[in-house]
């Protein structure tokens, strides 16, 4: 390693944690894999591969119900991953972390609880332009069911919200907003804490989605005084098939329940059920326990690692990979908000997205190509689709030449 | 090893650069809008008929170079056919693309064939197919937007 990159990120030695993850080490059609589509999926290291394999392997069983050993365990490794995600995000209280199936699950509860029972007819929900089409469809879906109207933020040309537009969408009949922290199709970081201040001045509670955030920003939602945070477990390093609903208390107490079933109950009979208490209430049937067991490794791993060396050391490889990619004709940046992830969306005169991915793979790289589940931006830009490569703190600047060469290479190709 | 000039061949590379019967036609007997949601691959037929024989077919959109070269190379071997023979061209270009080809009557394909390499990517198979799946709908008298998902 030469000395300046050494002063840059001190005490961030990629290559060893490198070797926390087994997948790395693959190669793709006969080259070393160059995997740069973490916003879709992270990849997982040895510790939380391990930590699901113990509990198959040395006390798989039911929890909150069994009175044997196995199932004591069980139930107090699940909790103690609920503790992890509390500390992570700094609720106020292990209550309010509720675990779900992922981002798009969390944002759906809320919909279907919080919504329906508190949004009316002529109320209004905000979303914005650059939201993932989970965070627009449950709520077009609430404005079907109940009349209620959807507005949008609209985005300026470098993926940024324009807030004065925001400022005059908020009146007396907003009654929610719903915002993605990051944007992944974009990378912009947007400018959440101003966005949920602005809201409360109106009453309004605010849904954030931080499914992109999680991996890359350290959260304090006490600090951002925001009503509801969702993220997914896979794209922190966890496994998939789990993530978490933050609530405040409050609003979570006073919420109906989402599904009925075992756990979120404490009495049945014909006549009448008494739901049970944050956090059950929304825990129906038994969940993913491997999957929460996981994520709280997953949050060890990271909150080790430490989130603000993986922001500083992201953001430098961002800074590299977006100078060089400027470098290349024909190629243009969808995305250049000022406050931006380590995400890089663009578009090439001559080559189509799907042609550079098809060609990038067959160089071992893995990016993404299509509308990354955000058509709104698409159109917004006139384009049917980019290619993006989103970086982890496991990606390295060699992998960002070896994409750029990928890039050179797919447009003699074509031109 | 399969080698990544096997699916963008020359002739590949060609017809997206220059695609051929490529634009709108002047009132055209039939007209089909294809859609690829997957990637954003959006093209239009349009057909004229002489009976039940293909008189002219030309298209235009946006896709990526397999979708645009299929398209061109599709409508340039359908001139004259009928909706007989392009049917089953049609399923000799699917087998092609789909499965080891071995089932494949090259005689019936002619520059067709110069997709084969897309079967090696199982996701490109719908940008190659897209075109065809519009024309099959067209024949049929199919009126509404037809996608792929
Ligand atoms: C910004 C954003 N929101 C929501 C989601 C949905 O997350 P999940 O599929 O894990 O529910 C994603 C994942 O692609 C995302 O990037």
């Amino acid at each position: 390693m030469n000395s300046t990159a050494a002063l840059t990120t001190p005490a961030f030695n990629v290559d060893a944690l490198r070797q926390d993850f087994p997948i790395l080490s693959r190669a793709v059609r006969g080259k070393p894999l160059v995997y740069l589509d973490n916003a879709a999926t992270s990849q997982k290291p040895t510790q939380v591969i391990e930590t699901i394999s113990r509990y198959y392997s040395e006390y798989n069983s039911n929890i909150h119900r069994g009175v044997h050993s196995l199932s004591e365990e069980a139930t107090s490794a699940y909790e103690a991953a609920r503790e992890k995600c509390q500390s992570f995000i700094n609720a106020s209280s292990d209550k309010e972390i509720i675990f779900v199936k992922g981002t798009t699950e969390a944002i759906n509860l809320v919909a279907n609880t919080y919504g329906r029972a508190n949004i009316k007819a002529g109320d209004e929900i905000i979303v914005s332009w650059m939201e993932h089409h989970s965070n627009i469809v449950p709520w077009q879906m609430l404005c079907e069911q109940n009349g209620a109207v959807l507005k949008v933020i609209p985005i300026n040309d470098a993926g940024e919200l324009i807030m004065d537009e925001y400022r005059k969408l908020l009146s007396s009949k907003t009654k929610l907003v719903a915002v993605g922290h990051i944007s992944n199709a974009l990378g912009s970081i947007n400018p959440i804490k101003e966005i949920i201040d602005l809201a409360h001045q109106h009453d309004a509670v605010v849904v954030i989605d931080g499914a992109q955030a999680t991996p890359h920003t350290s959260i304090d939602v006490q600090s951002l005084d925001c009503d509801f945070y969702a993220f997914s477990s896979h794209k922190l390093f966890g496994p998939t098939g789990v993530g978490v609903l933050y609530g405040k208390q409050a609003l979570l107490e006073a919420m109906p329940p989402y599904q009925g079933g075992g756990d979120m109950i404490k009495m049945v009979t014909f006549e009448k059920t008494m739901y049970n208490e944050l956090p059950h209430k929304f825990e129906a049937g038994t969940p993913n326990i491997a999957g929460v067991i996981g994520l709280g490794a997953a949050i060890d791993y990271v909150s080790e690692i430490g989130l603000d060396a993986i922001a500083t050391y992201e953001h430098e490889l961002l800074e590299y990979a977006t100078e060089a990619a400027l470098t290349i004709d024909g190629l243009r940046l969808i995305g250049t908000a000022r406050n931006k992830a380590s995400i890089l969306s663009f578009v090439m005169d001559k080559v189509h997205p799907h042609d550079l991915g098809t060609i990038l793979d067959h160089n071992g790289i893995a990016i993404r190509t299509g509308h990354h589940c955000a058509m709104p931006v698409m159109d917004r830009f006139e384009i049917p689709a980019t290619a993006r490569a989103s970086f982890a703190f496991y990606n390295t600047k060699h992998e960002i030449d070896v994409l750029i060469e990928g890039i050179e290479n797919a447009k003699k190709v074509f031109c | 090893m399969f080698d990544l000039k096997d699916l963008y061949q020359e002739v590949i590379v060609d017809h997206n650069r220059s695609p051929r019967n490529f634009g709108k036609m002047e009132s055209p007997d039939r007209t089909l809008e294809g859609f690829n949601p997957l990637c954003g691959d959006r093209l239009t037929l349009y057909l004229k008929m002489e009976g039940e024989q293909i008189d002219d077919i030309s298209f235009d959109g946006s896709g990526c170079a397999i979708s645009v070269a299929s398209a061109s190379m599709m409508t340039d071997a359908m001139k004259g056919k009928t909706a007989k023979e392009a049917e089953e061209i049609f399923n000799n270009f699917h087998e092609l693309v789909t499965t080891d080809g071995s089932n494949v009557d090259s005689d019936k394909l002619g520059k067709l064939a110069a997709l084969a390499g897309v079967r090696e990517y199982p996701t490109r198979v719908k940008c190659a197919t897209l075109c065809w799946h519009t024309l099959h709908s067209a024949l049929e008298g199919e009126q509404t937007a037809i996608s792929t998902e």
